[in-house]
C-alpha cells in the first residue's frame, strides 16, 4: 500500500486517481500506524513552506515520516520535495526535515533575466543527469509539469534531474538513499508523469 | 525552455459542450468526459472548462462531469464559469480542478482575488478578462462581453496580479469569432504591463494564426474552442507544425 500524507495541505484527488488509474493500492492518511503499515509513503504539498511545516508539526508525523524515510521508498512531490531539504527561504527562513542537503530559495533571486516570469509554471522538458530507477519508464528529455517559485539549490549530489530556465538549471528531481523528491508534478505531467509514478511505485 | 502551451477550451452547458462539435470518429463529442480524453490523447498541454450553465441541476451535472475527467485525464485542469466566491473556489478545486478563473465574479466583487490567492496560492488564481476597444483604449467588458464596464483593462489587469492573480486569459472580443487571428497589440500592451503568464483567447483560426502568436514573446498560451472541435485544426498537428517554426512544443 502506498501512503498519501494528509496534513491539509493541497489537493490530494489528482494524485490518489493517478494512482488508482495505475493499478496502485494508494491510501490517504494522517495516521502514524498507516504510514508505519505502508509500503512507501508519498508526501504532497501545495502552497508557502512556512504554512506547510507548521501543518505538518502539528500533526506529528514528523518523527515518524524521518523514521520511516530510512525503511521504505518516500517521494515529496512539489512542496513537498521542498520540505525535504534542511531549509527554505520562503517568507523568512523555515527548518526542513533534513533529509536531503540543500536550500530552498527564491527563483527570481537566480535568474539572470528578469524578463523571465516567476511562477515558473508550464511544461518544461526534465535533462536527466543521473540514472535511476525512478527513471525506468521515463526518457530523457521528456517534459513534466512545473509551477512553483522557489527552488531546490546547493544539492547537486542529490540531483537526477533538472530543467533549464533562463540561466538557472531547476531542480527538477533528487534522491538520498530511500528518499526521492520531485519539483515538478507526476500527476499532472500526463503520460510521462505516470510513468514515473509507477517507477515510484515498483520501488 | 518552457513550452508555449495549447490549451482547448469546453464550454460546457447542462452536461454537453456547446460550441461547434463536429468530430467524426467518436462516438458523441458533445460529451466532455470524451472530448477531454480526446484531446489529452492529442497533447493538449492543458484543458479549461468553463460552466455556462445557470441552473442549480446542472450545477451539479457539471462537478460530477468535472470529477470524472479529473480521474482520468493528468494533465492540469482550469475551471471558470460562475465564480463569485470562495465557496465555489472550494467546489471546483475539491473535484480535481488545479486552477480556478474568475472573471465576471471578480468584477462584481474584486476582493475575491486577492482573498483566493491568499487561500490557494497564486498559481491558482486566474484572472479571465474581456476587452474592447472603446474610444480608443482597451475596455473591460462584464457578462460574456455583453456590457461595458467603464474599467480600463490594462488598469484592471495590473490591479488583479497586484491582488495575486497568477495567470491573465485575454480574450479579445474584438478579434473573437472572425478567426482573423488573435489580437497581438492587445496582447503585446498587456504584456507590457504585467508579468504573469498570459494565455491569449480569441481570433484563432489558422495554424499560422499560432506561429505569429508565439513569435510575440510575452505570450505564454494560446486558447481556442471550435478551431479544435471542428477539428479544423488538429492539436497534434499543430504542435509538430509550430516545433518546425521553432517553438518550444511538448511533443
Amino acid at each position: 500500500m502506498t501512503a498519501i500524507v494528509d496534513y491539509g495541505v493541497g489537493n490530494l484527488f489528482s494524485l490518489q486517481s493517478s494512482l488508482r488509474s495505475l493499478g496502485v493500492e494508494a491510501e490517504v492518511t494522517g495516521e502514524a500506524e498507516r504510514l508505519r503499515a505502508a509500503d512507501r509513503i508519498i508526501l504532497p504539498g501545495v502552497g508557502a513552506f512556512g504554512d506547510a511545516r507548521a501543518k505538518l508539526d502539528e500533526t506529528g508525523l514528523v518523527p515518524v515520516l524521518l523514521e520511516e524515510a530510512g525503511r521504505k521508498p518516500l517521494l515529496g512531490i512539489c512542496l513537498g520535495m521542498q520540505l525535504l531539504f534542511d531549509r527554505s527561504f520562503e517568507y523568512g527562513e523555515h527548518p526542513g526535515l533534513g533529509l536531503v542537503p540543500g536550500e530552498v530559495a527564491f527563483l527570481g533571486e537566480d535568474l539572470a533575466d528578469k524578463s523571465l516570469k516567476v511562477p515558473h509554471m508550464g511544461w518544461n522538458s526534465l535533462e536527466i543527469v543521473k540514472g535511476d530507477p525512478l527513471f525506468k519508464y521515463f526518457e530523457n528529455g521528456e517534459y513534466v509539469y512545473y509551477v512553483h517559485s522557489f527552488y531546490a539549490r546547493g544539492c547537486r549530489e542529490s540531483t537526477l534531474g533538472a530543467s533549464r530556465y533562463g540561466n538557472v538549471a531547476v531542480t527538477g528531481a533528487v534522491r538520498r538513499g530511500n528518499v526521492w523528491g520531485t519539483q515538478f508534478h507526476p500527476e499532472k505531467s500526463g503520460d510521462a508523469g505516470l510513468r514515473l509514478l509507477r517507477a515510484f511505485a515498483e520501488l | 525552455m518552457l513550452a508555449k502551451r495549447i490549451i482547448p477550451c469546453l464550454d460546457v452547458r447542462d452536461g454537453r459542450v456547446v460550441k461547434g462539435t463536429n468530430f467524426e470518429g467518436l462516438r458523441d463529442m458533445a460529451d466532455p468526459v470524451e472530448l477531454a480524453r480526446f484531446y489529452n490523447d492529442s497533447g493538449a498541454d492543458e484543458l479549461v472548462f468553463y460552466d455556462i450553465t445557470a441552473s442549480a441541476e446542472g450545477r451539479g451535472l457539471f462537478t460530477d462531469i468535472l470529477r470524472r475527467v479529473a480521474s482520468e485525464i493528468f494533465i492540469p485542469l482550469t475551471v471558470g464559469g460562475g465564480i463569485r466566491g470562495l465557496e465555489d473556489f472550494d467546489r471546483v478545486l475539491k473535484c480535481g480542478a488545479d486552477k480556478v478563473s474568475v472573471n465576471s465574479g471578480a468584477i462584481a466583487d474584486p476582493s475575491i482575488i486577492a482573498a483566493a490567492a491568499k487561500r490557494y496560492g497564486d498559481q491558482c488564481v486566474v484572472l479571465s478578462m474581456d476587452v474592447k476597444r472603446v474610444d480608443g483604449t482597451f475596455r473591460l467588458f462584464a457578462k460574456g462581453g455583453r456590457e461595458d464596464t467603464g474599467i480600463d483593462a490594462m488598469e484592471w489587469a495590473v490591479r488583479g496580479v497586484g491582488d495575486g492573480a497568477g495567470e491573465i486569459v485575454l480574450n479579445s472580443i474584438d478579434t473573437d469569432g472572425v478567426k482573423g487571428g488573435f489580437d497581438l497589440e492587445m496582447l503585446d500592451a498587456l504584456a507590457a504591463r504585467v508579468h504573469v503568464p498570459i494565455v491569449a483567447s480569441g481570433g484563432a483560426g489558422s495554424r499560422e494564426h499560432f506561429a505569429e502568436l508565439f513569435t510575440h514573446s510575452g505570450v505564454d498560451a494560446g486558447l481556442a474552442a471550435s478551431i479544435f472541435h471542428t477539428k479544423q485544426v488538429d492539436i497534434k498537428d499543430l504542435k509538430r507544425f509550430l516545433r518546425g517554426r521553432g517553438v518550444e512544443m511538448r511533443l
